[in-house]
């Protein structure tokens, strides 16, 4: 399988990314420029996290102009799964991949360090090696997390079963304490948590392979194992 | 030449905790008339003249300068600047 | 301000320009004979900057030649933008530190996120990718709202900063002491990680070759930066603001990107950063080192604003800026790299062969100067030293005890001191954890970030007790050196070598002057016995404020190698039922110690004593025990004695421990004797222990129940719940920031 990592100017987790594929899984993945893309190649895109145009204006908004975004959204509506964490969760809810948008932390301040999540839909193709509410730890490093959305779309994420992951203790101050939501056809993720930092048990957690894992296992059902 | 004075704020309604810390702290002052404190962004456009200039701000707004899903906008139009 | 350029030279020589922008009677004389003729407007700010002590070091010269900085390990010592160490494998680590105080007294937001930019250009400027940050920090006492301003714009700038940039922030230290009242430090270290065979030196070398410009446009910000920070912090520092520079740390980002895609290129013969005293510095060190010239066309240069004069662009400190030396007829290949980051990079001149450094600008020559009189020609002074007053009188004193009634109440008091508490408020700010490679994270002896590829890790820390360098500098500066080796150690790494972050008062006062050469005498002695060599550093003086100098405070931040994964050693205790260790024995030391502030507001008596030969024995028993996979953990004894070093030890995993303390009881906990560390093995590893490690006593377990629990002569002295005092550790910097 291979993974697209975009790397737009300001990107800064797009490293950790490509090793979380390359070492924890050993599948293929390439650096992919916002600017020299093609995207069409790729059987997953990953959006990693950072300060893309130095969240300037706000995180991710500059970012989910450019038009690498026109590729994106039309992987998306072809099907292909696309994770975009921290930075790229800001830059998919821009783009209006994802519904609501991101505020600063409730406290204001930019924080770092692991979070206990609830794994609320083991149904995803991002999150299907997780047991039903498994409880996991991941770490956490943004200043704006704090997830946002008016009542009617969180109550759709809701009925659509689209809240993937929710915080233990919501550091934040996100709306029912989303840490990570899906699109409605369940192939885009979109999550302020850091999986690609917990592929290694010495790093504190690798409760994140098994996210990485679920997209490869998909995608093997659906395109080697039918085939 | 028009200038575009440009104001972003926090909708009503959307938590705004740095505005909730601006008052508390103008309070802690002795500033206890302050009821509301709102902390938005401004900005300034210097744009050429066009006769359809206040509907390109609008398109500016909505599509990158104001998130509609957390954030208002309204701007201030000067006419006749001299860059 | 100094902005005019029909300032005839000679008016600057009748009305004492040159004063004004830092240069003496003397140096102004000596330039005028090293020139032949009077310099004109542009080339006196030149000479000011370039020989101003943040660019000459003209006053520490003579103290930092002492310092020991070979090794057969150190692939670089001190001179380029940042010392080189083997790390084996063909691989190296690449580190320094560098204060921003001034900066940071004034605007602390952009002070501390520009010195943090500083530093990683330093790093990467040699080729390396930085891979960790580390702060060490001093604030006066967290009670006056001027100082609870700087330290939340301080700590939010390095935040702010280092983040975006995308290096993790992993350690440092703060202490907090009434001396930094008004003149907090601000030191940045970055560490680099680079293959060998890619290390690029700041050099300009090949006549003919082209001189790149590359980066953020020059401003005006940050003109007279490096002159600024060779002065008193004065009451009238706020009006001094517009010297300040604004960080960029997206454009660094993307300078970082270009910069290490331009070394893999043939065609790049030299690079450094635009730091203190920005074009001028970097395009005359360049040229001084390789033995060359260099001519500058100024129209070239990328301008933010307009009507710039020579002089301002020669002296802008605007960030993000970088200068490069490329191979002639190969720049585009350069240019389209940085292009790629829709960074601007510009030639904007050539190396000559003359030796001179030559300024264009509108087609006039506006300077010429040997190249040599700005890097090598500086002069150098040899200040008066004299023996403080106090510190005849400290030595004469009798040893210092202090009454201590109810140990538990210490205790818990010596937990909420600042410099003590925890300080997760501050460090939850630093992104610790990107680029992945973050073991141990901060809040630990040292920060361990492995080294992907391999089965190493690196360990690092920055440590200076200021307070017994106060006391007595020459016992502070090893004590300085031997706690970062401690550190290292303690995480399972051997250490390696050092940079040195020094802060000072001002120089020319010859009590502040020896405690300079005595610091450095001691750190000297530290580095020789622990084989640390200095391999970079940075000199910072005229730390005072209202005439006060600071404690010396000579920072030491310090690198080690852990050679295997398996050696990474935590510092807080790992299961219950582990035997507790103490390596070396208390004495009455509490001059200078955490106890004697909290219980007499001052320091004053003897710093504690430190013997360098079992110093280092102690540190080779351990690091080998550590090795040898029998140390469950390792935790040095600093600040508030074993008492505060155990608690530390229990907080992770809330253990509790059953500790038996004999003879004086106040020593035996809150005494600050130094070579000292807690340890906790398995039982089955204790007489392994005991056989490998010597003057090590056995104090008790850990225990399941989570009661820090200690005992003396049977009787229970301290019983607390481990939570309890966890809480109050924990809480104790948020609530004095409310």
């Amino acid at each position: 399988m291979k993974f697209a990592v975009v790397v737009f100017p300001g990107s800064n987790c797009d490293r950790d990314m490509y090793y979380a594929v390359k070492d924890a899984l050993g599948e293929e993945a390439d650096f992919v420029w916002y600017q020299d893309a093609n995207l069409a190649n790729y059987d997953a895109i990953l959006l990693p996290g950072g300060f893309s145009y130095g969240d300037y204006l706000r995180s991710g908004a500059i970012a989910s102009t450019s038009h690498i975004m026109d590729q994106i959204k039309t992987e998306a509506s072809n099907g292909t799964p696309i994770l975009g964490v921290c930075n790229g969760f800001q830059v998919l809810l821009e783009a209006q991949l994802l519904p609501g948008a991101m505020l600063r932390n409730e406290r204001l301040k930019f924080m770092c360090h692991q979070e206990g999540l609830i794994v609320q839909n083991n149904q995803t193709l991002f999150t299907s090696e997780y047991a039903a509410l498994e409880t996991i730890t991941l770490p956490i490093a943004h200043g704006e997390g704090n997830y946002f959305c008016d009542d009617t779309t969180y109550q759709q994420l809701q009925s659509n079963n689209q809240i993937v992951f929710t915080y233990e203790n919501n550091p934040n101050g996100s709306i029912g304490d989303i840490a990570g939501i899906v699109n409605k056809d369940g192939n885009v993720l979109g999550m302020m948590p850091h999986p690609e930092r917990a592929s290694d048990a010495i790093l504190g957690s690798d409760d994140g392979i098994k996210l990485f894992q679920s997209i490869v296992n998909n995608w093997r059902e659906t395109y080697v194992a039918g085939a | 030449m028009k200038k575009i004075n440009l104001y972003i704020t926090l909708k009503q309604g959307v938590l705004d905790p740095q505005g909730k810390a601006v008052q508390e702290s103008l309070h802690t002052l002795g500033y206890t008339a302050v009821k509301q404190a709102r902390v938005g962004k401004y900005m300034e456009l210097i744009v050429e003249d066009d006769a359809n200039v206040e509907q390109q701000i609008e398109e500016m707004c909505t599509k990158l300068l104001a998130n509609p899903v957390i954030e208002d906008y309204t701007y201030i139009v000067e006419e006749g600047i001299v860059q | 301000m100094l902005q005019a350029l029909d300032i005839s030279p000679e008016t600057i020589e009748q009305e004492k320009v040159y004063r004004e922008m830092g240069l003496t009677d003397s140096e102004y004389t000596y330039i005028t004979k090293v020139l032949g003729r009077k310099p004109n407007f542009t080339e006196t700010g030149i000479f000011s900057v370039m020989w101003s002590e943040h660019c000459s070091y003209k006053t520490s010269k003579p103290l930092l030649k002492k310092f020991p900085t070979k090794a057969p390990h150190v692939l670089q010592g001190p001179g380029e933008g940042a010392g080189v160490i083997d790390i084996g494998d063909g691989q190296a680590v690449v580190f320094k530190i560098e204060s921003h105080n001034h900066p940071s007294a004034v605007e602390p937001y952009q002070g501390a996120a520009t010195g943090v930019g500083g530093i990683i250009r330093d790093v990467f400027s040699m080729g390396a990718r930085p891979i960790a940050l580390l702060n060490s920090l001093r604030f006066g006492n967290l009670t006056s709202s001027r100082v609870k301003y700087l330290f939340e714009g301080i700590v939010d700038g390095i935040a702010g900063y280092g983040n975006c940039v995308g290096v993790p922030t992993v350690g440092g230290e703060i202490q907090f002491d009434a001396c930094y009242d008004g003149n907090p430090l601000v030191n940045a270290m970055c560490v680099g990680l680079i293959d060998q065979k890619d290390i690029k030196k700041g050099i300009a070398e090949g006549v003919g070759n082209t001189v790149i410009y590359a980066g953020a446009p020059t401003g005006r910000d940050g003109i007279h930066g490096a002159t600024f920070a060779s002065e008193d912090l004065s009451e009238d520092t706020d009006s001094k603001r517009p010297s300040v520079q604004v960080g960029d740390p997206f454009m660094e980002k993307l300078l970082i990107e270009a910069c290490l895609e331009v070394i893999h290129s043939e065609a790049l013969v030299g690079m450094q950063d635009m730091g203190a005293a920005g074009l001028t510095s970097s395009a005359s060190e360049m040229a001084s080192k390789a033995g060359t010239g260099l001519e500058l066309n100024l129209d070239l240069v990328p301008q933010r604003e307009l009507d710039m004069t020579p002089y301002e662009l020669m002296l802008s400190e605007s960030q993000e800026r970088m200068l490069l030396v490329v191979k002639k007829g190969q720049e585009q290949e350069i240019i389209q790299v940085f292009e790629k980051y829709g960074l601007q990079a510009v030639a904007v001149g050539r190396v000559t062969e003359d030796k001179a450094f030559r300024l264009l600008h509108n087609g006039q020559v506006v300077a010429d100067v040997p190249v040599d009189s700005l890097a090598e020609d500086a002069p150098v002074y040899h200040k008066p030293s004299n023996v403080p007053e106090y510190f005849d009188h400290f030595q004469n004193m009798d040893q210092y005890e202090p009454n201590v009634d109810n140990a538990s109440e210490v205790l818990k008091a010596l937990l909420q001191q600042p410099t003590i508490a925890s300080k997760e408020w501050v460090y939850d700010q630093y992104d610790s954890m990107v680029q992945a490679n973050t073991v141990v994270t901060p809040g630990s002896d040292a920060a361990v970030i492995r080294v992907r590829g391999t089965d190493k890790a690196l360990a690092m820390t920055t440590d200076c007790n200021s307070r017994y360098m106060y006391l007595d500098p020459e016992t502070g500066g090893k004590i300085a050196v031997a706690e970062a080796a401690r550190n290292i150690v303690c995480s399972g790494g051997k250490p390696l070598a050092l940079t040195d972050g020094l802060n000072f008062g001002n120089p020319d006062k010859p009590e502040n002057f020896w405690q300079m050469e005595k610091s450095v005498d001691g750190m000297c002695a530290a580095s020789r016995q622990l084989d640390t060599p200095v391999i970079s550093g940075n000199v910072s003086l005229y730390n005072e404020s209202s005439g006060k100098a600071i404690f010396p405070t000579p920072i030491v931040g310090m690198v080690g190698l852990i050679e295997s994964l398996a050696h990474i050693t935590p510092s807080f205790f790992q299961e219950a039922g582990d035997a507790i260790y103490v390596i070396g024995e208390a004495s009455v030391e509490f001059g200078g110690s955490e106890l004697q502030s909290m219980l007499e507001g001052e320091y004053f008596g003897k710093a504690p004593s430190i013997d360098l030969d079992v110093e280092a024995r102690r540190q080779q028993q351990l690091l080998h025990a550590i090795q040898q996979g029998i140390i469950a953990s390792a935790h040095d004894i600093s600040e508030g004695g074993l008492a505060v070093a155990l608690a530390e030890s229990l907080f992770d995993k809330e253990f509790g421990c059953n500790v038996a303390v004999t003879n004086d009881l106040t020593v035996q906990l809150f005494s600050e004797s130094q070579s000292r560390f807690l340890v906790s093995v398995k039982q089955q590893d204790r007489v392994t222990f005991e056989q490998m490690v010597e003057d090590v006593f056995y104090l008790g377990n850990v225990t399941i129940d989570g009661n820090y629990q200690i005992t003396s002569e049977d009787k229970i002295v301290i019983k607390e719940p481990t939570q309890d005092l966890k809480g109050l550790w924990k809480g104790a910097i948020p609530c004095l920031l409310k």
